[in-house]
């Protein structure tokens, strides 16, 4: 691959001619603003919160969808940017209900990081909001329509795992929504709780159900496990505070891992000092089950102490 | 299989049947090079190529195409001329996009042509949406031949042998005509395999619709025909290059498809002598609104907007004042009256803050109030956004939110700037070209008409009568105190002596104008004001 020089922010680098101004830039540790953006997944460039200005070209254009070119002189932050950005940003809080004390995701928030970084607040309005559509029906994901920013995270990364593709857009202009199958609740949907969505959402719409009221993003400690279920080896956080383990929490699936309920439920049992009870769906419906049927122990479990009598266990 | 010589013997033995019969029809005149044009006065000052053939030959035949010249073009292109002498004449024509965007139709197809692949596509954007606007449909239902052929030339030219024609299910006539047009096509072997016998394959199938305006954007185009949601695509590659299913595409609108043929079989020179020099040729517009008569116009680029609205279109309805015309459908933009001299092409309409767009032309009078189009437009763009990029979903509702406040009269001190601020961000920052000229009907009639959003913010005044929120009636002293006011108004809130002048209370008012209706003509006491 060819290389070129570009300049960004009055600093010159020369990159790989395939590379993104984002991810250029990020190589200056210059930080450009995105809520749609994840190396991981396909570009779309809906949020136009990355938007620069590059010389010779009359309108803004978004970072992570540019690619660089030999001479480029890129500016991240001039003042019709920052204008746009924070446009950008305050259209979005004006839909966005004003939770952030007892919300989740308060602290991991990106809409919450952004809208420090550019000085933005709340404002009382007599317009729209969006709907309150609290979808409950999970015991694993809290999915809240009204925080949705629409970014499609959610929806690329439930699609490349080929039989699952239960997220998708409805409805159209301000009426977009996100939903499970034919606008399914997630408990009906065939939405198997691996919680891809809920590591790439960037706002508190989807939230680890099994983490709520626990710990919040700035309590206790954390470490980074894999699962040893299956191959793949999906990473989690285990949550620590006070000395105890309270949560695993999913880590965003990279490098083609599937991520998995069964593996999830796995690793919060091994880790968590007080796991709740686990559920499975059984058709169309979640049911609270013992961690053994859960885990799909029962027959392993009777077979080991079946065995146990011929073959004693060697020490 | 079709050769030259039968493709010929079709023409004259079929011609003398068309003649005769559009000799007895008498609506048309036939000239001795051949052509044949409409007769009648709205059609004196027009020059028809895109719809050339419409309302001359019967649709549903092959053979009534064909004996006006149609598929010699292509036959001829087929035989005679290389693939890149093709895309150089098509180039040498500036043939620009009739979409709206103007992009030169050459240019295009030189970029798909310069890609090797296994595999291109053609594809006609039937997907006509803005309000108002019927050229497209005209050309689907009247001479769908000719979309076709232009497909098929430029199929040929950069090396595609399959084309879709998307086109919108609300066109069920088109649709069904499109479909009689492929199947002769496929019949007498215009299309298909090996194309009078030169190796040529190309086959076109349709596509529909379900009614979604952002559908007529290229990359959402796309998306639709791959089973997507219509979504606009961000650009990381042209589409002449990464289109459909990733294969080069090219994506011409009807209009432009129409003028193809034409231009091969007239030759550049003659193209380039129609129109202006960066716009050549002609384009199709649907005359409509408070226009005398209204209808399809095709006329040279560069004509002034004054000769369509009063020469062609005979001038605004009940001699009433001509105040603006909307051009470019709902991305458009607003041209008051001091402009109506303007020259319609690409540059001059883009210079006066509008576009030439599909080519919707809607006139308006001095009773149609600005800010209320741009309410209607805008209304229309924040249904159909597809919710895809946030200053388009959430900018334009705001947008919308401000205008109602403004046109209910509940507009403030800054309104308009906020507007002009929100504008910039929903212009600048949107992905797709929907989001990007939505506010171009309001920053228009912002910048012409400035002293009407003022009226309605500061003095809560419709200084064109319009909006029901801000209009009060109002009892002259020309009132003779008969009563009849009083008796009609359906929320009684008219009081008065017999023979004595009434007043209306304005805080019950309902403003439904019943005493108006009421009032003898001859007495003329209430007013509107």
């Amino acid at each position: 691959m060819a290389n070129v020089t570009i300049t960004i922010d009055g600093k010159n680098i020369t990159v790989p001619s395939d590379l993104s101004i984002l991810e250029a830039a990020k190589k200056l540790d210059i930080e450009i603003p995105a809520l749609c953006y994840d190396p991981e997944l396909e570009i779309v460039a809906a949020c136009r919160l990355c938007v620069v200005e590059i010389e010779g070209s009359n309108k803004l254009q978004t970072s992570c969808s540019t690619r660089v070119k030999e001479g480029m002189n890129i500016n991240t932050k001039s003042e019709r940017v920052v204008k746009a950005r924070k446009d950008v940003l305050q259209l979005l809080l004006d839909s966005h209900p004003n939770d952030c004390l007892t919300c989740q995701k308060s602290g991991e928030c990106y809409l919450q990081k952004y809208a420090y970084d550019y000085g933005l607040k709340f404002r009382e309005h007599n317009g729209a909001m969006r709907p309150e559509l609290l979808d409950t029906s999970s015991p694993y994901i809290l999915k809240d329509n009204a925080k949705c920013i629409l970014c499609g995270k959610c929806v690329r990364t439930c699609a490349q795992v080929s039989d699952r593709k239960v997220l998708s857009f409805a409805e159209r202009g301000y009426d977009t929504k996100i939903v499970c199958d034919a606008d399914q609740t997630m408990e009906e949907s065939s939405c198997v709780s691996c919680n891809r969505c809920v590591t790439v959402c960037p706002v508190g719409a989807l939230v680890d159900k099994r983490l709520l009221g626990k710990i919040r993003s700035w309590e206790g400690t954390s470490k980074v496990v894999s699962c040893k279920s299956c191959q793949y080896g999906c990473e989690f956080e285990v949550k620590s505070k006070d000395i105890n383990n309270v949560a695993v929490v999913a880590r965003p699936p990279a490098n083609g891992r599937p991520l998995c309920l069964k593996g999830r439920l796995n690793t919060e049992l091994l880790y968590v000092d007080n796991p709740e009870e686990p559920y499975r769906k059984i058709g169309g419906k979640f049911v609270e089950t013992s961690w053994e049927k859960a885990l799909g122990l029962t027959e392993v479990i009777e077979k080991l102490e079946k065995l146990g009598k011929k073959y004693p266990p060697s020490k | 299989m079709l050769t030259l010589d039968k493709l010929q013997q079709i023409k004259k033995e079929h011609r003398p049947v068309l003649e005769a019969r559009l000799r007895e029809a008498g609506n048309v005149d036939i000239h001795e090079d051949g052509s044949i044009v409409l007769n009648g006065d709205y059609y004196k000052k027009q020059v028809r190529i895109a719809l050339k053939n419409c309302g001359i030959i019967n649709p549903g035949s092959i053979e009534d195409y064909i004996s006006v010249d149609g598929y010699s073009a292509f036959a001829n292109l087929l035989f005679n001329k290389s693939r890149a002498d093709i895309i150089e004449d098509m180039t040498a024509s500036n043939l620009r996009g009739r979409g709206g965007a103007g992009f030169p139709t050459g240019r295009k197809w030189a970029e798909a042509f310069k890609y090797d692949d296994d595999q291109k596509y053609m594809i006609c954007n039937a997907d006509e949406g803005d309000p108002g606007a019927f050229m497209d449909r005209s050309i689907l239902e009247n001479d769908p031949h000719c979309v076709l052929e232009g497909m098929a030339i430029g199929g040929y030219a950069v090396g595609a042998t399959q084309g879709f024609i998307y086109v919108r299910a609300e066109y069920p006539i088109a649709v069904k005509r499109l479909k009689i047009a492929i199947e002769q096509a496929k019949e007498l072997g215009i299309l298909g395999k090996n194309i009078l016998g030169t190796g040529f394959d190309f086959d076109i199938e349709l596509r529909l619709g379900s009614g979604a305006f952002v559908c007529g954007e290229g990359t959402a185009l796309i998306e639709s025909i791959e089973g997507k949601r219509g979504m606009p695509r961000t650009k990381i590659h042209r589409t002449a290059h990464k289109g459909l299913w990733q294969k080069p595409t090219i994506i011409n609108n009807v209009e432009t498809y129409a003028n193809v043929p034409v231009i091969f079989q007239r030759g550049v020179d003659w193209f380039r002598s129609i129109g202006t020099e960066k716009s050549p040729g002609t384009k199709v517009f649907a005359l409509v609104g408070k226009v005398e008569k209204a209808g399809l116009v095709e006329v040279p680029m560069g004509m002034p907007l004054r000769e369509i609205v009063y020469d062609i279109g005979g001038g605004v309805q009940n001699g009433k004042a001509f105040k603006a015309v909307q051009t470019g459908g709902p991305s458009g933009g607003c041209i008051p009256a001091e402009l109506i001299d303007t020259p319609v092409d690409f540059e001059s309409l883009a210079k006066i803050g509008s576009i030439m767009g599909s080519g919707g032309m809607v006139v308006m009078d001095e009773n149609t109030c600005m800010v209320d189009i741009a309410r209607f437009f805008l209304d229309f763009t924040v249904e159909e956004s597809c919710g895809k990029c946030v200053p388009c979903r959430e900018g334009t509702k705001r947008m919308l939110e401000l205008l109602d406040k403004v046109v209910e009269g509940n507009g403030e001190e800054g309104d308009i700037e906020r507007m002009v601020s929100l504008a910039d961000t929903i212009t600048s920052a949107s992905l797709c070209g929907l989001g990007q000229t939505a506010s171009n009907p309001v920053t228009t009639t912002i910048h012409y008409f400035r002293n009407e959003y003022e009226a309605h913010i500061k003095d809560h005044k419709c200084p064109a009568g319009s909006c029901a929120a801000l209009l009060e009636y109002f009892i002259t002293d020309k009132c003779i105190g008969c009563g009849k006011c009083a008796k009609a108004c359906p929320v009684s809130c008219i009081s008065g002596k017999l023979k004595e002048r009434h007043v209306i209370d304005q805080e019950q008012c309902i403003k439904c104008g019943a005493c108006m209706e009421a009032c003898p003509p001859k007495v003329s006491a209430v007013i509107k004001r």
